[in-house]
């Protein structure tokens, strides 16, 4: 077993809860337009003049829009496990924030098992790790049968 | 007033992967075409050059790089950048000096030697760059973005991975007697469907490669051109939008769209405004094209630019491929150079290459692979973080 402390690979993306977490986004408080990842500074609808964003919790489940595989290695700055294993990508569109987000897919689930609309859920997992940490990113799971939104 | 610019001189260096450095093959097809212009490197009042990334320094003022490399002459220069849609960035610069009267005649130069494989960002920890970014957190490439666009053709047109390499099969019969295409060999059926997949539904022969490669072209006044005592052909419009907010089509290199929660969509997507706005520039329509040189990053993205373009409606783009419309001797030849198919990308020569086709075909010289009797021609490219791209050429 493994003592290194789990922390994301990128700060201010997700929350770090390990069974419901979320994507961290930002909404504007001006026009209620949602920002993935978050925007802190001018909102980017050209009609608003704010620069007021609320942190939001993004919802954890969506619909999938399209999905690929990554069959070859990525290059750096991606750190892929050796041997790489191919990967499923998933495009999933959120529906109360209007926003279609890619992530991996968990779990070595492949694009054979994905179809345009399936639901998924967020989850972590590992990306990579060094000597002390376990660096962790956002993935894609289909949702369990029975399991339902918030 | 007349939008209209003349092209009076094209020139490119073959693509391939020729291990030198990105200046000299800029300044070959420099050379070319102000030879084919008729003109020295002295008769030059601006040069305009497309910025290449993977390069150095010189790379990212390449203008200047190009003009150092020519031998200093005191023209004025201008260095730009748009990712794949480098070349209109350069093309636009010229044109609108040339509009606006600041200038006569100028060259327009883009080239890259570019590494082997996928394309990754720059070096250093950046993860406010969504390029970096995408990358660390989720090994996300280029060739993923193609996939999923793929994909969705499927689910929403049923487009098959046979309509995919069909595409491949064409522009590899189009390309075979370019001089100056990289791959210059017919491809089957087979060939596409059997190759190893590398974001599914694509197959290694579905994505284009990258290219070492340069193109150029001299552009000028009407006036100058009548002068000059030539009837060239004339750029009549040069589109380089950006997309409306908000845009909710997943777009390179990015993670996320943009909301649409709290605005309403825009009236047509991005990729449709690209050469949309082309048209509205030339007076002309889809309807008026003999050809069209689209980017097609991968085969099942030709597609997509066909209803994108205005060659047919959505959901169609299969059919009109399949009819053969899009093939030479159809309606509307789509790539007749062979298209990226066949070259491979050399990103900041891409978007000039595609309007040297233009000029050869509109001035009967594409040998091989002419279009009979084209009148009138159209590109679209687009480059990342929202550059659109697209020029219209007339004769």
């Amino acid at each position: 077993m493994t003592d290194k402390t789990h922390i994301p690979a990128v700060e201010g993306l997700f929350t770090m809860e390990p069974s419901e977490p979320r994507l961290i986004g930002t909404r504007c408080r001006g026009c209620g337009t949602y920002f993935f990842p978050a925007e802190q500074t001018f909102c980017r609808n050209p009609a608003c003049d704010q620069t007021d964003f609320e942190e939001v919790a993004l919802s954890r489940t969506g619909k999938v829009w399209s999905y690929t595989s990554a069959s070859y290695k990525p290059p750096a700055p991606f750190v892929a496990k050796e041997p790489f294993e191919p990967f499923a990508i998933a495009a999933v569109e959120l529906e109360k924030e209007g926003i279609t987000i890619l992530g991996q897919v968990a779990d070595g689930v492949g694009v054979d098992a994905l179809a345009t609309g399936m639901p998924m859920e967020l989850v972590l997992r590992e990306l990579y790790q060094d000597d002390e940490h376990v660096y962790l990113t956002w993935n894609w799971k289909p949702v369990a049968t029975g399991a339902t939104d918030e | 007033m007349s939008k209209d610019v003349a092209v009076l001189g094209v020139g490119m260096h073959p693509w391939g992967k020729w291990g030198q450095s990105f200046i000299g093959y800029g300044v070959k097809a420099a050379k070319d075409a102000l030879k084919d212009a008729g003109l020295g490197w002295k008769d030059i009042q601006l040069v305009a050059g497309g910025d290449t990334i993977r390069n150095g320094y010189p790379g990212f003022v390449a203008g200047a790089t190009f003009a150092q490399a020519l031998g200093w002459s005191g023209a004025k220069v201008s260095s730009s950048y748009g990712a794949c849609a480098t070349g209109a960035q350069a093309i636009s610069v010229a044109r609108a000096n040339i509009l606006a009267g600041l200038c006569d005649v100028a060259l327009v130069i883009g080239a890259d030697a570019a590494p082997k494989g996928f394309f990754a960002p720059t070096g250093g920890r950046r993860p406010e760059d969504p390029d970096w970014l995408r990358f660390h957190v989720q090994g996300i490439t280029n060739p993923t973005y193609f996939g999923l666009y793929a994909r969705r053709r499927m689910d929403v047109h049923g487009a098959t991975q046979e309509d995919f390499a069909a595409v491949k099969v064409k522009n590899s019969k189009h390309g075979l007697h370019n001089p100056n295409a990289r791959y210059r060999k017919a491809v089957a059926l087979e060939d596409v469907m059997s190759s190893v997949l590398v974001a599914d539904p694509l197959r290694l022969l579905d994505i284009c490669a990258t290219s070492d490669g340069a193109a150029a072209l001299v552009v000028s006044s009407m006036d100058f051109a009548r002068r000059h005592g030539t009837d060239p052909v004339k750029i009549s419009a040069v589109s380089t939008v950006t997309p409306v907010y908000p845009n909710d089509i997943i777009e390179m290199p990015n993670l996320a769209t943009d909301s649409k929660a709290g605005v309403g969509l825009p009236e047509i997507g991005f990729k449709e405004s690209i050469a949309h706005r082309a048209y509205e520039e030339a007076g002309l329509g889809p309807e008026d094209m003999s050809l069209a040189e689209v980017y097609d990053l991968s085969t099942a993205l030709e597609l997509d630019w066909y209803e994108q373009i205005g060659l047919c409606a959505a959901g169609d783009a299969e059919k009109l491929l399949r009819d053969g419309e899009t093939s030479l001797g159809g309606r509307i030849p789509v790539n007749p150079s062979g298209g990226l198919a066949c070259f491979g990308e050399a990103v900041p020569a891409q978007a000039i290459a595609q309007v040297c086709e233009l000029t050869w075909q509109l001035r009967g010289q594409a040998e091989g692979r002419q279009v009979e009797g084209a009148k009138a021609g159209v590109t679209v490219n687009q480059g990342l973080f929202g550059h659109g791209s697209s020029v219209i050429c007339t004769v």
